[in-house]
């Protein structure tokens, strides 16, 4: 009954080492344990705390900061965390699939409140602990249900954590082009030539909007080929939507890719987090939704993800979801929540500006266009990993390697001396 | 055209019994139904029960504008992992002052078992060794299974615990089954209150089962989800953890605070983890880090906020483990209760079982026909096994429930 295999060697059982190394390894189970390595995106928000620096800045991971640099609670989750209190409710345990009022809504929001999907009951959707929790449910999902196609096929580059997640689930990780590193932005050609070739029933998958790490975006009329490619090889469409109106400040434009595959036809599994559009990071809010072909089938699907969500954790946390389908299902909260997101977007693409502006004032005569044309919480600044490093050494400023900045820690108050930084290391 | 249909046909799965029995309980039309089914704590009105410490700290943190909703680490918050820890391994536990101790914040009782099974599948007795047999008592809860099945071991197997003649431990069968089982296989230990049989080991046996588990080098895993709701007291309810950590056991305990919080919908858990020391704890988490990575990132923050700041300040401390005791007092009198009008009616049978199992579940011994009975000429809901969940009965619905025992057996064999 295993399904969640490893590439690892199994070593078999019963071997039995000489006296005298028994009697050392008998002092610990664990003797043969190696310390893993940090986390490449959250080992940097280590480092970044060690640093002395005053003007130190911490570029790494994707969290919304204020223009103080502060974490900003919204205050739509405010007002919503006070009207749950005085609701006085209780603690009892959430159905495995979640808090109806919220995967209800969490759904809408995806596709459209009038969505023929949801009218029909064709949807089947979950509350899971966050994005990675939702993309976790789906690998095991898939890995036990869509058995002809073990391959998860990610853009090149994608988030970190997508490749273990799906391994550890027990499928094959392969890739298509999709950043050209020359432009800074999207290879359309070289991600249709690669898509191309997939095998038929193989998993696609698709960051929604917000392509994290470089912010790249195919443009409305490049969602239309390549939705109308992956229908001619009939592979099975992965969204993963992480940044909800965190990408150009509007709910529905950023699901616009979402609805149009579903309209086209496809029948796609989709993973939500609620962490970085309402602030909601460390409540581990999120959705995972399976389209299918009716009602019928949404009722099966629904009864296996049960049975998969049962052994991980058994039921979901209650508190960010009340708080989020409080949001959604309370017209004024959802008019504020909508302008505080828009908000948030606003200032990331303020803040490009000003690092394009002062990177010029520097005297910087690269061309920083893409700065601005990318979009969302992450900019892939096209820096080296030996800038990168010197711009942590010399500078302490933290980003990860791959050049991958978060707009998000990018102030009115620091954009000036991370021009400088970036200049001195590009110039 | 239908693209990216599932390669197979799903098929429909069979519902979790113990939420089918809710499910059906709420169809029932009877105004004399009674749910002795799911296993939360309920007051004499049958009603839910938000810890009155709770409440308190849940406006602290809401008026605390310093607070907000930012990423904990991977393994948890760190305040909470290590008081969580002493309440399971006790305050001057040797083990925690020699620097041995680590835990990981996880989504409640089953996530800890969750992690550490992950752990031990990847980590234990070899590399991704998944034959190492995995013991589960007979019976047990019925997700140990699933959640040791699902982390990839192959072996999952019974051992003897509850004898159904003399309703009580079958310790001869128990210890026999440590004796035979294969050198380090992993057992799993209910730490008290063992769930459905509510019938615990005495000191003695847990010694017993000790030495058999140290001579035959297997491999300690607590499942420790009563802690305070089995006697009313946390450290008489840790006595057998505690025992194994002074016999220099490595091991793991799984601790749940969903029952002794009532904060069941917060995910509230903590996997301690017990190792030879500090090098070895640091290893291990290292490793669960990447375990929790690829799983759920990082855990809920709510409820560990909660049970940190209670379990961290002196006063609300001292609350809580009164309302851990009110809760745990309820119990026993209603095991009391229902074993006294049994007797006096004179039911077929001996009843001390009931006053003398622990926790907050029951073994009738009603077999399956007379389970049916129950729920369907009484609308009295209980598990097949015969479990019932002690806190479904109230002052006012005891009456009933002892004469439809009393009927059942007598009229159906």
């Amino acid at each position: 009954m295993a399904l969640l295999k490893s590439s690892k060697i199994i070593s078999t059982v019963g071997l039995h080492p000489p006296l005298g190394i028994l009697s050392i390894r008998a002092s610990s189970w664990w003797s043969e344990v190696q310390m893993g390595p940090p986390d490449p995106i959250l080992g940097v928000s280590e480092a970044y705390k060690r640093d002395t620096n005053p003007k130190k800045i911490n570029l790494g991971v994707g969290a919304y900061r204020d223009d103080q640099g502060k974490p900003y609670v919204l205050s739509c989750v405010r007002k919503a965390e006070a009207q749950i209190a005085a609701k006085k409710l209780d603690k009892e345990y959430l159905a495995i699939g979640g808090l109806g009022d919220f995967t209800k809504a969490c759904a809408k929001l995806a596709l459209g409140d009038d969505n023929e999907v949801i009218k029909s009951g064709r949807n089947i959707t979950v509350q899971t602990i966050s994005g990675t929790g939702s993309l976790r449910i789906g690998a095991n999902f898939l890995s036990r249900f869509h058995t002809e196609a073990r391959d998860v096929y990610l853009p090149k580059p994608s988030w970190g954590n997508h490749t273990p997640i799906f391994r550890d689930a027990g499928m094959q990780l392969k890739a298509y082009t999709y950043y050209d590193p020359k432009t800074c932005g999207f290879d359309f050609q070289g991600a249709l030539n690669d898509i191309s070739k997939i095998p038929e029933k193989s998993v696609i998958m698709l960051h929604a909007c917000a392509h994290n790490p470089t912010g790249v975006d195919p443009r409305p009329e490049q969602w239309k080929e390549i939705a109308d490619l992956v229908k001619k090889r009939n592979l099975l469409v992965f969204f993963d939507m992480a940044y909800q109106g965190f990408a150009s400040g509007d709910i529905d434009r950023d699901a616009w890719a979402v609805r149009y595959f579903i309209e086209q036809g496809h029948n796609i599994v989709l993973s939500q987090s609620f962490a970085k559009n309402m602030g909601l990071y460390g409540e581990r809010v999120g959705g995972f939704t399976v389209v299918c072909k009716d009602a019928e089938e949404a009722k099966r699907v629904e009864s296996q993800l049960k049975i998969l969500i049962r052994p991980i954790y058994s039921n979901p946390p209650m508190n960010g979801a009340r708080i989020a389908a409080t949001i959604l299902n309370t017209p004024d909260l959802y008019k504020e929540w909508l302008g505080e997101v828009h908000g948030m977007a606003n200032r990331i693409i303020t803040m490009r500006e000003l690092l394009v502006a002062n990177l010029k004032k520097e005297g910087s005569t690269r061309n920083w266009k893409h700065v601005i044309d990318q979009i969302g919480m992450f900019c892939f600044t096209g820096l080296k990993p030996e800038q990168v490093e010197r711009l942590t050494k010399e500078f302490s400023i933290y980003m990860t390697k791959d050049g991958r900045i978060s707009m998000a820690g990018v102030t009115s108050g620091n954009v000036g001396y991370l021009a400088q930084g970036i200049h001195a290391v590009t110039k | 055209f239908v693209p990216g249909c599932f390669s197979v046909l799903v098929p429909q799965a069979t519902p979790v019994a113990v939420f089918k029995l809710s499910n059906d309980f709420k169809e029932d039309p009877n105004p004399m139904k009674v749910n002795l089914g799911v296993g939360a704590y309920r007051t004499d009105e049958g009603q839910p029960w938000v810890l009155p410490v709770v409440k308190k700290v849940e406006k602290l943190i809401v008026a605390d504008n310093r607070l907000n909703h930012e990423y904990l680490p991977i393994l948890g918050l760190p305040e909470f992992r290590s008081s969580a820890s002493k309440i399971a391994l006790g305050e001057d536990s040797p083990a925690i002052q020699e620097n041995r101790v680590g835990a990981v914040q996880c989504l409640g009782g089953t996530g800890a078992l969750k992690m550490g099974a992950e752990f031990l599948r990847r980590w234990y007795n070899g590399n991704d060794n998944m034959k190492t047999p995995v013991y589960v008592s007979a019976p047990t809860w019925e997700n140990h299974n699933s959640v040791f099945a699902n982390a990839g071991f192959e072996d999952v197997r019974p051992y003897k615990y509850w004898d159904a003649e003399k309703r009580g431990l079958d310790l001869a069968g128990f210890l026999g089954d440590l004796e035979t089982a294969p050198k380090h296989s992993i057992f799993v230990l209910h730490a008290c209150a063992h769930n459905p049989t509510g019938t615990d080991p005495t000191h003695m046996e847990w010694t017993q089962v000790a030495e058999v588990m140290k001579r035959r080098k297997l491999f300690v895993f607590f499942d420790s989800a009563y802690q305070g709701f089995a006697s009313g007291c946390l450290d008489k309810d840790a006595w057998a953890v505690r025992y194994f950590v002074t016999q220099g056991f490595e091991m793991f305990c799984a601790q749940s605070f969903s029952k002794n919080f009532g904060l069941y919908n917060e995910r509230v858990g903590n996997l301690t983890i017990v190792a030879r020391d500090a090098d070895n704890v640091r290893r291990v988490l290292s490793q669960m880090e990447k375990i929790v990575r690829v799983t759920w990132s990082n855990p809920p923050s709510q409820g560990a906020r909660l049970v940190a700041i209670t379990l961290n300040t002196a006063e609300l401390f001292a609350e809580w483990k009164d309302n851990v005791k009110t809760m745990a007092d309820r119990v026993l009198l209603m095991r009391a209760s229902l074993q006294a009008k049994l007797q006096a009616l004179g039911t077929p049978g001996t009843w001390d079982h009931i006053t003398q199992q622990i926790g907050m579940f029951s073994f009738t011994g009603l077999n399956p026909k007379q389970v049916e009975y129950m729920i369907k000429e009484r609308s009295i809901y209980l598990m097949a096994s015969g479990r019932i969940n002690m806190c479904g009965l109230t002052t006012k619905n005891i009456d009933y429930v002892a004469k439809s025992i009393h009927e059942t057996v007598v009229n159906v064999q």
